[in-house]
């Protein structure tokens, strides 16, 4: 969405819109504001991925919570926003659908990390300060949660995952959520391993990763962001040797260049996902930054070919067993 | 079948299959069973209580237990910031945690702050299924495994057929309605001590390995853990037995399929290096393979007891047979005061002379307690007991010392230390403890008492030519007198070490505001234990010098890191801080009418039914031994000790309800009120017509998270714009009428240990007057909470609704304030207490406050508060701001004196 988005060369007023134009705080650069100011972008944004092949398309409310959403002071908007960009996904997925029902389209409800870490100090020289509590993090994804399903998501994507504290505040108030409205949909866990280390950002390693996100109902648990696909694979290839569920992975094109854009074209990033399809290591494929409609067409053609991942019959007993 | 692997998660994972071995839980980052650890904690002394944690990690634990439940300690607060800063530290955050409480909200803020997988220690069935399964489901939202404790309504399980029916009733609501999956179920059927005497304890090891066996073949997927420690608990202070039966019982637990256990992973000894013929007395014990296993075992316990350590029962009777140094050394060390009389003659008679004998084994025996002391192997009330024998033993030589003295000279070179309380303040317990581990390590202790004017102190030092001067207060006006005696010192161009110390001095305060007054040296003493250490540098002439310099660099640069504090946390103004008020909805709220309006008198209050109220945890605290009561009287370390002045502390109360030996008086009053502003107008009736008189209330300035207001508790009362008519009530009482002549009693013996032990028994009477009477006034006076039924544990725990703040603590920090109440209550005659220049009340042994009644009213600490909001306050009070500043002064976020 914001390599797309940025191709707009869209200006302060863009993002003030009518709605906003008063709003005292600087809003360029809040792309999800622009589901409020400019909803006809992020349509034609969505209408685009659609067109080149994707079965799931994110909603643009990935700094859609409370807590990211105050540094603009605009923790006000965020239930409107997120239900408005569930509603301009969903409308956008289903008009794709209605032309082709054999291959029906979901939206996705991104839920991002915000920028707060609640298992890792901000402070150097007071460790056991913390930044954002579980409680708030809970609050504001909740209030993310309503809205999207408000709004139509089919499923919430908890994605970005670098500290592993988040996204348990995230899956509890998801869970919650779904106890007070009596209703489920899928949820999807989405972690990100941040350097050669192999770990996450607040330190897991893969395996302490799954363990520690496996008690909630979820559909598929693998990684985004940070590094590019040929990277990205060992760690991909030991999650889907343990997981009982269903893997995703949607990586970078590459990892960027000193100007911070990502150069792996369509072609370069299709070869490296193609050995995830051969390796049988993935259920859900797609991109994070960097990543086009044109890569995401290529990647749709290759996994034609392909099978997808098997769930190990005895794990996946386990992990039905464990979704009672 | 093969069940599921328990799959857990610090940043690592661990895996526990069927295969795997033994899991050991490290238990000593735990406040109830670690005093070290327990020590860490209180004096948040974080770097080494992780040091704890790291040792139990490289020790072996492969998963870590945090247990935070101790009365003084805001335990869910703790479990916050120990976890936290556990988090930080990779090498302990590898490994999974245990959160482990009685608290349910304890465990709540434990999980809050774990990104791995952990287990929560422990839910049961004690509160019913209803509780069970609501605690159950949060935990598996949260993502963790649990252990269920074989607890039930009717308590916990103490037979086989109790143990299978409670375990598997847990396990069939777990995984039939709390969705766990078996393999996150961990099963703890109670551990409980063998070897007691006890016929119905025979079988309480042969039970646990039944019931755990019965669980692995009934309950499939489930684990089974125990809390090894408990099991050799009737031979505490034998550790050489305790960690061969420790062995023994894991050996066969995890023959019967106990595959977690909660240890001390670095004291674990080898099964097979347990010496056969004790490896098999403690089978015996285990399996009640015999009628007299026990005794069997007690025997032989005595003998590897005796490996380690020399003085034992057999040698009871013995002692009297040796010489008489050693009979003196013998009767110091265990504070036995039989015959010491008799023995201080024999040595006098020996030696020819009573100063060679105080100087000669007296003092030598007081030596090895000192060590022994210093070493941690001797606890408090032993030591001032030890001082009682040695105090009696001078006084018995004393008119001989008289007689001698009149012929030579007296050359004493022991070092000379003078403690005062200083003027205003009446509280002495902790300076009496002070000045026996003194005297008992070879210091000649002049000790003015109480309420001990500048002058007066400073005139004494240099008439005894004193080598050190230590000064003690616990309330917060004593922090200012203790400056002043620092500023006469340097007047007089004196050079003698100051020492301070009581409950609310502090290195801070220490470092920031007095020591810049003094150019010699000025040390804060934590507690008793550091007194010795702390006089010895100060004093010694050969290490005093380089001793006072390095204190003065370190209270420099906490003076300089302090201000680089300071400067960083900004307060609000308090304007903003008044519009964060705590929020409370007045509409249609309707407070409670007392039943009694004007003040109630209770002459001579009932000893015998306040002692029932007692929190006794602060009682031992007091003692230097650190737990909650009652499981201190278990306690591995201090256990008997703890057991033994409980029983000292019964007798005494026992005497003093029998002859009537203390005196309790009280008064509390109840008034319509309403607020204005961040006061609170009292007036005579309902009509509301006639002011009394006005109570004034600081409110915080430091900025809140979001959700936090800035508190004040003028908050808690109705504001007079809404209409409504509010209450608010005042109580004073104490239980220390007639203390003196308890006191004179002991004194004239030489008694120091009872001298401590009526002060602080008194004490605790007031306080637990103060809880009956906030009883009363719930249920009876004001009558809001008609239907309570609290146990003395749930009072002690603030269970109840409603708040009793004190002038003078963090609620409301002004001592000034306390004037009103008196003059209100008329305590003065009322009660029979009496106020200090720096309001502190006399006896000390009482306690005042005002009751708050809405159930939002919270305790808070005020904390620092700006010039804006003093000016302001001062001009409410009609006071000059400098005086309000004066009282205030540890609670100023500016300095005064800068303009």
């Amino acid at each position: 969405m914001g390599t797309m988005i940025q191709r707009y060369k869209l200006g302060e007023e863009d993002y003030r819109g009518e709605q906003f134009k008063d709003h005292p705080d600087d809003l360029k650069g809040n792309n999800d504001l622009l589901s409020l100011t400019r909803p006809d972008i992020i349509k034609a944004i969505h209408e685009e991925y659609l067109e080149a092949g994707a079965d799931i398309v994110e909603t643009n409310t990935f700094s859609g919570t409370t807590i990211a959403q105050a540094d603009y002071n605009l923790e006000e908007v965020v239930y409107e926003l997120n239900k408005k960009s569930a509603e301009i996904a969903r409308e956008a997925a289903g008009a794709f659908t209605k032309k082709n029902p054999d291959k029906p389209r979901f939206v996705a409800g991104s839920m991002g990390p915000t920028n707060k870490t609640a298992s890792i100090s901000p402070e150097v020289t007071d460790p056991g300060y913390r930044a954002v509590t579980f409680d708030e993090l809970a609050e504001a994804y909740k209030l993310q949660a309503r809205g999207l399903m408000d709004g139509g998501a089919d499923v919430l994507l908890v994605e970005t995952i670098f500290d592993t504290l988040n996204a348990k505040a995230a899956l509890f108030a998801i869970q919650e959520l779904f106890e007070e409205r009596g209703e489920e949909i899928p949820i999807m866990v989405s972690g990100t391993i941040t350097d050669a280390s192999g770990r996450t950002l607040s330190g897991q390693t893969v395996e302490a990763f799954l363990i520690s996100v496996s008690h909630a109902p979820i559909l598929s648990v693998g990684f985004n962001c940070a590094l590019g696909a040929k990277q990205l694979q060992p760690y991909l290839q030991n999650l889907s040797d343990r997981s009982p569920f269903y893997i995703s992975a949607y990586p970078n094109a590459g990892l960027p260049n000193e100007f911070g854009e990502y150069d792996e074209g369509p072609d370069e990033m299709g070869a490296q996902v193609e050995q995830y399809l051969e390796d049988g290591l993935v259920n859900i494929l797609g991109g994070c930054c960097g990543t086009t409609p044109g890569h995401i067409t290529k990647m749709a053609e290759l996994a034609q070919n392909y099978e997808p991942r098997k769930i190990n019959r005895q794990d996946a007993k386990s992990a039905k067993e464990m979704l009672v | 079948m093969k069940s599921l692997p328990l799959t857990l998660s610090g940043l690592e994972p661990l895996i526990i299959t069927e295969d795997s071995n033994f899991v050991n839980v490290g238990e000593r980052t735990n406040v109830t069973g670690s005093r070290k650890f327990l020590n860490c904690i209180k004096e948040k002394d974080y770097d080494q209580a992780l040091k704890i944690a790291l040792d139990q990690v490289e020790g072996g634990a492969q998963i870590i237990d945090v247990n935070m439940d101790e009365g003084m300690l805001d335990s869910a607060a703790e479990m916050t910031n120990f976890l936290n800063l556990m988090a930080s530290e990779p090498d302990i955050a590898k490994i999974p945690i245990m959160v482990d409480s009685s608290k349910w909200e304890v465990i709540l803020a434990g999980l809050k702050c774990m990104q791995g997988k952990g287990v929560v220690n422990s839910i049961s069935l004690k509160d019913g299924e209803e509780e069970f399964l609501r605690r159950a489901k949060i935990i598996r939202r949260f993502g963790a495994a649990v252990i269920a404790m074989a607890f039930d309504e009717d308590g916990q399980a103490d037979t086989l057929p109790r143990r299978k029916e409670i375990c598997g009733r847990a396990y069939k609501l777990l995984t039939e309605e709390a969705g766990f999956h078996p393999s996150d179920i961990i099963l703890d059927p109670n551990i409980f001590p063998v070897a007691t005497g006890m016929d119905e304890h025979r079988r309480n090891a042969i039970d646990y390995f039944e019931a755990a066996k019965w669980i692995r073949g009934n309950l499939p997927g489930a684990h089974v853990i125990g809390g090894v420690s408990n099991v050799s608990f009737s031979f505490r202070g034998n550790n050489r037995v305790r960690e061969a039966i420790h062995s023994a019982f894991l050996y066969h637990g995890i023959q019967h399929g106990m595959d977690m256990g909660i240890v001390n992973p670095t004291q674990l000894e080898v099964y097979d290096d347990i010496p056969e013929d004790l490896l098999e007395r403690v089978e015996d014990v285990l399996f009640d393979r015999r009628e007299d296993a026990t005794e069997r075992l007690m025997e032989i316990a005595e003998e590897y007891k005796n490996e380690g350590s020399s003085i034992k029962k057999k040698a009871d009777d013995e002692w009297r047979k040796k010489s008489v140094e050693e009979r003196i050394s013998h009767s110091l060390v265990k504070g036995i005061n039989e015959h010491i009389e008799e023995d201080a003659e024999e040595a006098r008679v020996k030696y020819g002379s009573p100063l060679e004998v105080i100087e000669g084994p007296l003092m030598d025996g007081m030596n090895v307690v000192g060590d022994l002391f210093g070493a941690g192997k001797m606890f408090l009330p032993q030591v001032v007991k030890s001082a009682r024998v040695m105090k009696q033993a001078v006084a018995y030589l004393t008119p001989y010392l008289e007689e001698e003295k009149a012929q030579n000279q007296d050359t004493s070179e022991q070092p000379k230390v003078l403690l005062a309380t200083v003027k205003g303040d009446v509280h002495d317990i902790g300076k009496n403890i002070v000045s026996v581990v003194l005297a008992c390590n070879n210091y000649n202790v002049v000790d003015l008492g109480v309420m001990v004017p500048a002058d007066k102190i400073l005139d004494e030092a240099e008439k005894h030519k004193v080598d050190a001067i230590g000064l003690s207060g616990l309330i917060t006006p004593s922090l200012d007198e203790m400056i002043h005696v620092a500023r006469e010192m340097k007047k007089r161009n004196m050079d003698l070490p100051l020492m301070i110390g009581g409950a609310t001095t502090s290195r801070l305060h220490t470092a920031v505001k007095i020591d810049p007054e003094y150019d010699s040296s000025v040390v804060h003493v934590l507690d008793a234990s550091r007194a010795v250490s702390m006089a010895g540098d100060v004093i010694n002439p050969k290490k005093k010098e380089q001793v006072k310099q390095e204190i003065k660099k370190e209270y420099s640069e906490l003076r300089e890191q302090h201000e680089g504090r300071q400067t960083k946390k900004k307060l609000l103004t308090i304007e903003e801080a008044r519009a964060n008020q705590t929020e409370i909805d007045w509409e249609g709220y309707e407070p409670p009418k007392p039943s009694v309006i004007g003040t109630k008198v209770f002459e001579d209050y009932p000893i015998s039914e306040l002692r029932n109220y007692i929190d006794w945890s602060p009682f031992f605290r007091t003692w230097m031994l650190t737990g909650k009561f009652p499981d201190i009287l278990d306690d591995e370390e201090v256990g008997e000790q703890a057991q033994s002045l409980y029983a000292d502390a019964n007798a005494l109360l026992d005497e003093i309800v029998a002859k009537d030996l203390l005196k309790a008086k009280g008064v509390i009053g109840l008034y319509p009120a309403k607020r204005y502003g961040d006061d609170v107008i009292l007036y005579e009736d309902e009509s509301t017509d006639k002011e009394l008189t006005r109570f004034h209330f600081l409110r915080q300035q430091t900025k809140k998270r979001r959700g936090q207001p800035n508190s004040c508790l003028a908050d808690y009362i109705a504001p007079k714009q809404t209409g409504i008519t509010d209450y608010i009530g005042f109580f004073a009482v104490t239980a220390g009428l007639g203390i003196e002549k308890l006191i004179k009693h002991y004194e004239e013996k030489h008694d120091d240990y009872n001298v401590i032990l009526v002060k602080a028994v008194a004490d605790r009477l007031a306080e637990a007057f103060a809880e009956r009477m906030h009883e009363r006034v719930r249920k009876e006076f004001w009558g809001y909470s008609k239907e309570e039924s609290f146990s003395n544990e749930e009072l002690i725990a603030e269970d109840y609704s409603g708040i009793r703040p004190a002038p003078g603590y963090p609620a409301c920090p002004d001592h000034t304030e306390k004037r009103i109440l008196f003059d209100l209550l008329d305590v003065e005659k009322n009660a029979s207490i009496e106020l200090t220049e720096s309001f502190a009340m006399y006896p000390a042994s009482s306690v005042s406050g005002i009751y708050f009644s809405h159930p939002q009213s919270r305790y808070f600490r005020v904390g620092n508060l700006g010039e804006d909001q003093i000016t302001d306050y001062a001009q409410r009070k009609s006071s000059a701001k400098e005086k309000v500043e004066k009282w205030l002064s540890s609670n100023l976020d500016y300095d005064p004196n800068s303009q």
